[in-house]
């Protein structure tokens, strides 16, 4: 088997088996939200959200922190495999970012009575970053050579890695506490089970994150395949030329 | 590099002094915003928070402005190219055009903060607060100066390149506005200047300190070849 056919099905393999593991941990959490911890004395049953949207929004949060460390390793070897690593890891983070802000919502309608909460540092915050990674597609799709849209979105992503714990800082400094403190709370943090199915949907979620990840991956390298194999049998001619575009391309193998 | 960046810096004010440009336009600017937002929240006088807010949306939009012209003439009269071809360290463009914008912002708030004085603000901060003031300015500009040049590189070589600026550099340069606002409304308040919290001085100066390293550290990236 030829490299470029070996990388495509490395990512491609166990896909069926992490995608399984995935569903069963996701409806693990879910049970376990719904049957076996206990429902919390103040908020009742809405503070079942918890359990989406806390995880959602640390996985989305590491996503893009994973982002920026691939493209600080794509600007160190200059490999444009580590681009489309980052850009992935950005594009599905940014998905989980908007269920994260929609479950955010929600759950600051059911708690306080109002769709947005301004004195609410955390969400405030993820609106922040959120905003800014938003403008990392249009800045790719605004670069025309391939080459230098890579590395200006590599220093992008750099940059607003960094920014997110400032920021975090920055806004929670700012606004009075009012987001519930799950973890450090004056009595001493979660119940016992409502810490398992706390863990369990984080799992699920890192999953959930990981397969949607390896299938945008996997199918990125497949497209890019095909059109060297298609040009490799009818010549140059047989494939369109690549539009604009703000998905990194690969190098032609 | 000393050296560079000071020959850098000549020729950004010699061009800003032959042509004004980027000066005059930023300085009309923020007047003129200051006037729209008289009409726009509809009162005479502000103070406290609502002065700090108004104060702070004019200057960093003024600053938007200087943002987007800051590389312009380099990339359309090939002045970046010929910079490239010198034997010199490529951080000294970082730092000489990091200082010029810091010029640039900090003479333009020479107008726009006694015309906001002037047309707006309700109370007087006096001579101590007034020096405060100037404090947070200064931190202040030196973030937006250094996240400036940094979009700005970016931005030039873009297709969107005035969108562009606004896009990236707003939301970068919320934590500047939330320790700047924070830090100016007690200088602002009815009942005279009340004490500046140190804790905002911090923020504005750890920003600055961590996106001036990775500026640094990043700049070379956006002027290769």
């Amino acid at each position: 088997m030829t490299g470029p056919a070996r990388l495509t099905m490395l990512y491609a393999t166990r896909l069926r088996a992490l995608s399984i593991a995935t569903v069963a941990t996701l409806g693990g959490a879910l049970t376990l939200a719904f049957f076996y911890a206990p429902m919390d004395a103040d908020q009742g049953f809405m503070q079942k959200i918890f359990y989406v949207h806390v995880p959602m929004a640390i996985v989305a949060l590491g996503g893009f922190v994973f982002g920026a460390i691939m493209a600080i390793r794509h600007l160190r070897t200059g490999d444009a495999r580590y681009d489309l690593r980052a850009y992935v890891a950005i594009h599905v983070s940014l998905v989980l970012g908007a269920g994260v802000l929609i479950t955010g919502s929600i759950w600051a309608k059911a708690s306080w009575g109002h769709w947005w909460v301004w004195d609410e540092p955390t969400l405030v915050s993820f609106l922040i970053v959120f905003l800014l990674y938003a403008t990392y597609q249009p800045l790719r799709f605004s670069i025309e050579d391939p080459e230098r849209q890579a590395r200006y979105a590599s220093v992008f992503a750099i940059v607003a890695g960094a920014f997110v714990p400032l920021n975090f800082l920055a806004v929670r400094l700012a606004e009075a506490y009012t987001h519930p403190r799950v973890f450090a709370t004056a009595d001493g943090g979660l119940p016992p089970r409502m810490a398992l199915t706390f863990y369990v949907a984080l799992a699920g979620m890192a999953l959930l994150y990981l397969t949607l990840w390896r299938y945008e991956m996997a199918s990125k390298n497949t497209a890019a395949q095909l059109r060297s194999l298609r040009r490799r049998l009818g010549g140059e001619d047989a494939v369109a030329a690549r539009g604009r575009s703000a998905a990194p391309s690969l190098p032609a193998s | 590099m000393r050296a560079t960046v000071a020959a850098l810096m000549r020729k950004e004010l010699g061009l800003e002094l032959r042509a004004p440009q980027a000066l005059p336009a930023m300085a009309l600017f923020s007047v003129t915003t200051l006037v729209v937002f008289h009409f726009a929240i509809q009162r005479g006088q502000v103070e406290g928070d609502l002065a700090a807010g108004v104060l702070w949306v004019t200057l960093l939009f003024a600053a938007m402005l200087g943002i987007s012209r800051l590389f312009v003439a380099d990339h359309e009269e090939g002045g970046l190219d010929a910079f490239l071809l010198a034997p010199v360290d490529r951080s000294a463009l970082l730092v000489a055009k990091a200082l010029t914008l810091l010029g640039f912002l900090l003479a333009v708030q020479v107008v726009a903060v006694p015309a906001f004085a002037f047309l707006l603000l309700g109370t007087s901060p006096g001579a101590g607060g007034f020096a405060r003031l100037v404090a947070v300015l200064v931190l202040a500009d030196v973030g937006i100066a250094i996240i400036g040049t940094l979009v700005g590189a970016l931005a030039v070589q873009t297709r969107a390149r005035d969108l562009i600026v606004p896009l990236i550099g707003l939301p970068l340069l919320v934590p500047v506005v939330i320790g700047a606002a924070k830090a100016t409304t007690p200088l602002f308040l009815q009942a005279g200047a009340a004490s500046l919290p140190g804790r905002w001085l911090a923020v504005l100066g750890l920003y600055d300190l961590v996106f001036g390293l990775l500026a640094y550290g990043l700049f070379d990236f956006l002027v290769e070849d």
